[in-house]
């Protein structure tokens, strides 16, 4: 029996092909993350038992629980999960394109530059809707991911200077972040900086929606372009044979990459190495076509984020350790692992 | 110019010594409110306690006081550093150790309520060397042994790894937050002049110890092999650069907060002056980072006037374009 499925549409000229490995993992992970979500919501100062969690999300709870789950936390965990899926498809995206296991949002500066556009409007338009956030951060993402793929290339893609470059860009927007902090006196340095460790803390209906229309446009044309990141991630001269326009494609999965990126961090802050690990978990779970492979990122994006907000809430308690750092605190020493495996 | 200095390397290190004095003066003379020089001469000879004097001897030279001796210390730090490693992207910054240092003291500072400056210093020490050893110990994982670029990756991933775990203390300790954020940049600004007294000690110790390795070093950068065959014990020379290493870079993360990139950078500098002779290069790159860091902070003062940037943004700033050209050069032969 061959690993393949192929799905056919008799009307349309539509067909593609599906690893048979795909739809059970999706369904596993899916489980787990509404486990894990129901999990979420229960849990902080004023405990709510799981089965009193599903019945208030079907609509059936009481009052003071309808306020806690939802309107407290479940934005808060929509966000961490959303935000969890943009970073993994980004980091899945750019991982193919540079044909570089270590490619990430954050590897290559892209994050630090969103961060960057982002705080730059937090402290220079104070009176900025907070929807205001992501076109910045899109625009800082843009010229940082930009600039390092342009300063990483020398007559061809190396992997190992592109993460040299990312990391010199990093510092770069990191000390250009810390001038514009450096400006002002007011309260929102503080916040700023909380925001910047990456975490969704305080997380409200108003932060999810202005991500939704990113995510909305990202996540399908990511979907749709899945196969020319399997011929990207050939080598650059079959890709062509195989009459790939790679320039063409590669720009274009490149801008799907800042946009789910940016959006992620404009809502989140910096997550660190969310976007590193979770293609890799993926590609253990479902090989390396990027059909099955990017959504799986996805949810296994999505999955962590929302177990590193879980960890740091009750790790401390009641002391609210960010997201942020929890996911560097396990992503840095697997990235060493990555960087160290058979090498 | 540059062949005179390569033949007789003591002009060209007196020629450091004038521009320091220089640079010490302009530092001494720009701020919000410019000082023409003669005033600050006379603050400094015949001091009169009118504001001017005011400024000069209470703030502005005990920062410049600082940035002098944080600059030579990160700029020999980073020196040894490269030798030692044998990596011209290797330095106190991008190897994590100014991160293991930057921890250890915020830890110290939330932990331990208000420790003394010793304490701090020592914490930071033990940052410094803990983070030392474990970069090594990773890069000499897998097999090939330590390479360049695996030392420097290996570097940027535990200085992520430290500083997400600094934010970490910060974020449980508001109190933390606002006492040291301004050092978490690098800043030299608004320091006790007892900080720079009280580690000056450690500094002139790493100083001593690192400038007495030049000979040793000059035979280890030929290699561990011809080193040894030469009849030198590398062992004891590389653990003598490392305490070297870890008192410098220590001393100028407790004084002055992690400022990255200088330690980079000056060493290329010094070595393109007088070439690679690290007798010469040591004392040169001590000159260099002086000067570098007490105009990086003048430019702090000036670049967001009336407000005043971390001096660790400027030599960022300065210091990335290299760090990239650098790695574009390392990494470009295939």
């Amino acid at each position: 029996m061959s690993r393949w499925t192929a799905i056919r549409c008799r009307r349309l000229p539509v067909s593609f092909r599906l690893d048979r490995r795909v739809p059970p993992v999706l369904l596993a992970l899916g489980g787990i993350a509404l486990a894990l979500t129901v999990l979420s919501l229960g849990t902080g100062q004023y405990p709510v038992p799981p089965g009193e969690v599903v019945r208030t999300l079907l609509g059936g709870g009481s009052r003071e629980y309808d306020f806690v789950i939802r309107t407290l936390r479940l934005p808060r965990a929509l966000v961490a999960f959303l935000v969890g899926l943009a970073l993994a498809m980004a980091g899945a995206i750019l991982q193919a394109i540079t044909r570089n296991p270590l490619a990430s949002p954050d590897v290559t500066g892209l994050s630090a530059g969103a961060g960057l556009g982002a705080v730059a409007v937090m402290v220079f338009l104070p009176d900025a809707p907070w929807s205001a956030l992501t076109p910045a951060a899109l625009a800082g993402g843009l010229a940082a991911g930009g600039l390092t793929y342009w300063l990483g290339w020398k007559g061809g893609s190396h992997p190992l200077r592109l993460v040299l470059v990312g990391i010199g860009i990093a510092a770069a927007a990191q000390a250009l972040t810390n001038t514009v902090m450096a400006t002002t006196q007011s309260l929102r340095v503080g916040e700023a900086l909380v925001w910047l460790t990456g975490s969704v803390y305080g997380r409200s209906w108003q932060h999810l929606r202005p991500m939704l229309p990113w995510l909305g446009v990202g996540v399908p044309a990511a979907l749709l372009m899945a196969r020319h990141l399997d011929v990207l991630h050939l080598d650059e001269d079959l890709a062509r044979g195989l009459g790939s326009r790679v320039e063409w494609h590669r720009g274009m999965l490149f801008l799907i990459a800042v946009t789910l990126g940016s959006a992620a961090v404009a809502a989140a802050g910096t997550l660190g190495f969310v976007g590193l690990m979770a293609p890799h978990i993926a590609r253990r779970l479902v090989g390396p076509a990027h059909g099955g492979l990017l959504p799986t990122a996805g949810m296994v994006g999505g999955l962590m984020v929302l177990a590193a907000d879980l960890i740091g809430r009750t790790l401390l308690a009641p002391i609210e350790v960010p997201a942020g750092v929890v996911t560097a605190a396990v992503g840095a020493p697997y990235f060493l692992y990555l960087l160290f495996r058979n090498r | 110019m540059y062949a005179l200095f390569r033949s007789r390397p003591g002009l060209g290190l007196l020629a450091g010594l004038g521009l320091l004095v220089l640079a010490f003066g302009i530092s001494l003379a720009s701020g919000l409110q410019a000082i023409p020089i003669g005033t600050v001469l006379e603050a400094l000879t015949a001091f009169d306690g009118s504001p001017a004097h005011l400024v000069v001897r209470s703030i502005r030279l005990p920062r410049t006081l600082i940035a002098m001796a944080v600059g030579g210390c990160l700029g020999v730090a980073g020196t040894l550093t490269q030798a030692l490693t044998r990596n011209p992207l290797a330095a106190p910054g991008t190897l994590g150790i100014n991160a293991g240092a930057t921890l250890a003291v915020a830890a110290g500072l939330y932990l331990l309520g208000t420790p003394s400056l010793h304490t701090l210093a020592w914490l930071a020490f033990l940052g410094a060397a803990a983070a030392a050893g474990a970069v090594y110990a990773l890069a000499n994982l897998g097999r090939g042994g330590v390479t360049p670029l695996r030392l420097t990756l290996a570097g940027a991933a535990m200085a992520g790894f430290l500083t997400a775990l600094t934010q970490g203390v910060l974020v449980a300790s508001e109190r933390t937050l606002d006492e040291i954020r301004l050092w978490l940049a690098g800043s030299v600004a608004g320091r006790d002049p007892e900080v720079l007294r009280g580690l000056l000690p450690y500094m002139l110790v790493g100083l001593a110890l690192a400038l007495g390795l030049g000979r040793p070093l000059n035979a280890l950068s030929l290699g561990e092999e011809v080193a040894r065959g030469l009849g030198q014990r590398t062992g004891w020379v590389k653990a003598a650069g490392a305490a070297a290493v870890v008192l410098l870079a220590g001393s100028a993360v407790a004084a002055a907060g992690p400022i990255g990139f200088l330690g980079l950078a000056v060493p290329h500098l010094s070595r393109w002056i007088v070439g690679p002779d690290y007798r010469w290069v040591l004392p040169y790159s001590g000159v260099l980072g002086a000067i570098l860091l007490i105009l990086a902070d003048v430019g702090a003062r000036l670049i967001i006037r009336p407000g005043e940037a971390p001096v660790g943004v400027v030599t960022a700033l300065l210091g990335v374009p290299f760090f990239i050209a650098l790695a574009r050069r390392e990494v470009g032969r295939r």
